[in-house]
């Protein structure tokens, strides 16, 4: 695919997707009706529902998916490693422990739950730089990817023990968090990782080139003038401050940061500033997307966001592994 | 003009040194060649160039200001370093490849200026990697790519160039080509710095040589007055006879078959 193609492509299906995510669900609606309802003519249950329901949650899955993708292609750039993501690098598993034992220990409150997942991702972040810079003196790629999974490992080990004596009530909840869902969308939501996202993938995209040199190798990036383990670090906290945000917001998402920037490479974009443009509006339109297919693909029941972006990455997971050997 | 001065490195939690007290001069309008054995800390020579590692004495200056003293960017815009290894981790044309050559001079947002298009071009065209510009880095052999590496220090620009290894996967034809342009980089003005394995080709382009071994300068002179089989023969540890190369007069090394000829050549 042409780059001029794509992005083309990529504007058109955010639109196309934001459209039926918000016209498509039990009430369907046509084309006219949203356009009413967001305007704020027309019926007062469907102006209810479009503006207080549909649209939130598209924009808020909009908003995870432009996250996950720009995190996704700042770490498999900075890192060289086309497997590199936030879900693999033990943030995402940091998080949900962060999350899973605020609503474990009966703290379910929309101010706290975010804010547990933080300091979950901030604490398995730092366990992984301070490790891979024990092994080897500088956050060394391989190093940090291997103290990423352990440390992802661990996280899972300890929802587990967090969840064993948890109430059933309690544990359903924590299990729907963890498949990752935009379900309970608010404005309030839109806006904090709004923010989130701007200040994280605005950063990236300032120092896009950092990453297009970090890309080459330590050596190599060092010979341009880089302040390596600096640059390196900056990217991979940018990066975690993304996913810990989406994380936060709509629970565990994976595999998009995997998919998407493989998928803006193949269209022949390959600068970091263009690539991380490329992925958040790729992945923007795949979660958007993927949220839409959680919720009429088997009406009444709504299957978990987590669960549709991971049955569509795996597959493409393993075509990428077969690839590469 | 690169110095260095009373260098001593040590790795972390390594017993010995991996320099000591390193000290010599790669001047401007010359070719000055580091040989050694396999662990004689010629790349440890190239990380401390790359402020990789800290100097445990001594220091390292270009152009006479310590490099530590300016800015990593500032530095780069004057030293030009291709590493041993580098691989192409994904895939780009390969004249974008070379532009990153211009990161010391263009920073995070700066647009790529006619100067810096204009020192892209001349690094492809002195590399000699004019047909390959348009190709994407996947389709590249080790050669290639070796060139590619070459042109995108070139583009770089700045007064001193340092080479790790530089002719490693290039075939007869491309390493000779090579080591002519390094002479003909030294002679318009750049101080070339080489680090290679390829004592006989070194013998030949080099206005200077310095042996390393066990992170010391055993011997460093003109190659007439290093490539002497009592000198060499005691750094690599085996038995060998330096000729006159028949065409060009240049001294050459041949190592003899096997250690125990060690009696023979002596007597």
């Amino acid at each position: 695919m042409r780059p001029a193609l794509f992005w083309s492509a990529a504007s058109l299906a955010i639109v196309l997707m934001l459209l039926l995510a918000v016209a498509f669900g039990t009430v369907p609606l046509t084309i006219s009706e949203v356009g009413h309802a967001l305007a704020g003519t027309g019926e007062p249950t469907n102006i209810a529902i479009v503006r207080t329901l549909r649209l939130p949650r598209a924009v808020l899955a909009l908003l995870v998916g432009a996250a996950l993708g720009m995190a996704g292609a700042a770490l498999q750039g900075s890192l060289r490693n086309a497997l590199a993501e936030p879900y693999l690098l033990g943030v995402s598993g940091g998080a949900a422990v962060g999350a899973v034992a605020a609503v474990a220990v009966g703290l379910t409150g929309a101010a706290f739950v975010p804010v547990a997942a933080f300091a979950g991702a901030a604490v398995a972040v730092a366990l992984a730089l301070v490790v891979s810079r024990a092994a080897t003196g500088s956050a060394e790629p391989r190093a940090l990817l291997m103290a990423g999974v352990i440390v992802g490992a661990f996280a899972n080990a300890a929802i587990m023990v967090a969840l064993a004596g948890a109430r059933p009530n309690t544990v359903r909840g924590a299990l729907w968090w963890m498949m990752g869902s935009v379900a309970d969308a608010s404005w309030t939501h839109v806006a904090w990782l709004a923010v989130y996202t701007a200040a994280g993938g605005g950063a990236l995209i300032w120092f896009a080139r950092d990453i297009d040199v970090l890309a080459l190798g330590e050596e190599p990036a060092a010979s341009l003038g880089l302040d390596v383990d600096r640059a390196a670090r900056r990217i991979y906290l940018l990066s975690s401050l993304l996913a810990a945000a989406t994380v936060a917001a709509a629970g565990l998402v994976g595999f998009v940061g995997l998919v998407v920037p493989h998928l803006v490479r193949a269209a022949g974009i390959h600068r970091h500033r263009a690539l991380l443009a490329g992925s958040a509006l790729s992945g923007a339109a795949l979660v958007i997307g993927a949220d839409l297919a959680a919720r009429v693909l088997r009406p009444p029941t709504e299957l978990p966001l987590g669960a549709i972006t991971a049955l569509i990455g795996v597959p493409f997971f393993l075509v990428q592994l077969t690839r590469r050997s | 003009m690169i110095d260095f001065r009373n260098v001593s490195v040590r790795y972390r939690r390594a017993p010995q040194l991996a320099l000591s007290q390193v000290s010599f001069s790669a001047t401007t309008g010359a070719v000055t060649a580091i040989v050694g054995p396999n662990g004689s800390g010629k790349s440890t020579l190239v990380r401390a160039l790359l402020r990789r590692i800290p100097l445990e004495t001594g220091s390292i200056l270009m152009g006479g200001i310590p490099i530590d003293r300016v800015s990593r960017r500032a530095l780069a815009r004057q030293l030009a370093i291709v590493t041993q290894r580098e691989e192409s981790h994904y895939a780009q044309p390969v004249r974008d490849a070379v532009a990153l050559g211009r990161y010391p001079h263009q920073g995070h947002w700066r647009a790529a200026l006619a100067e810096d298009d204009a020192a892209v071009q001349q690094g492809i065209e002195l590399a000699g990697i004019g047909d390959l510009a348009d190709r994407s880095t996947a389709e590249l052999s080790g050669g290639e790519w070796q060139r590619v590496r070459l042109a995108r220090a070139l583009a770089q620009g700045g007064s001193a160039l340092v080479l790790d290894e530089p002719t490693t996967f290039l075939d007869v034809s491309h390493e000779m080509a090579a080591f002519e342009l390094l002479a003909t980089l030294a002679r318009g003005g750049t101080a070339v710095l080489v680090v290679s394995h390829q004592l006989n080709l070194v013998a030949r382009f080099a206005d200077a040589i310095i042996v390393l071994n066990r992170g010391e300068v055993v011997a460093s002179g003109s190659p007439d007055d290093v490539m002497q089989a009592s000198v060499l023969e005691s750094v690599y540890e085996w038995p060998l006879v330096i000729v006159r190369d028949p065409a060009v007069g240049a001294p050459a090394l041949i190592p003899l078959r096997s250690r125990s000829w060690r009696g023979d050549v002596r007597g």
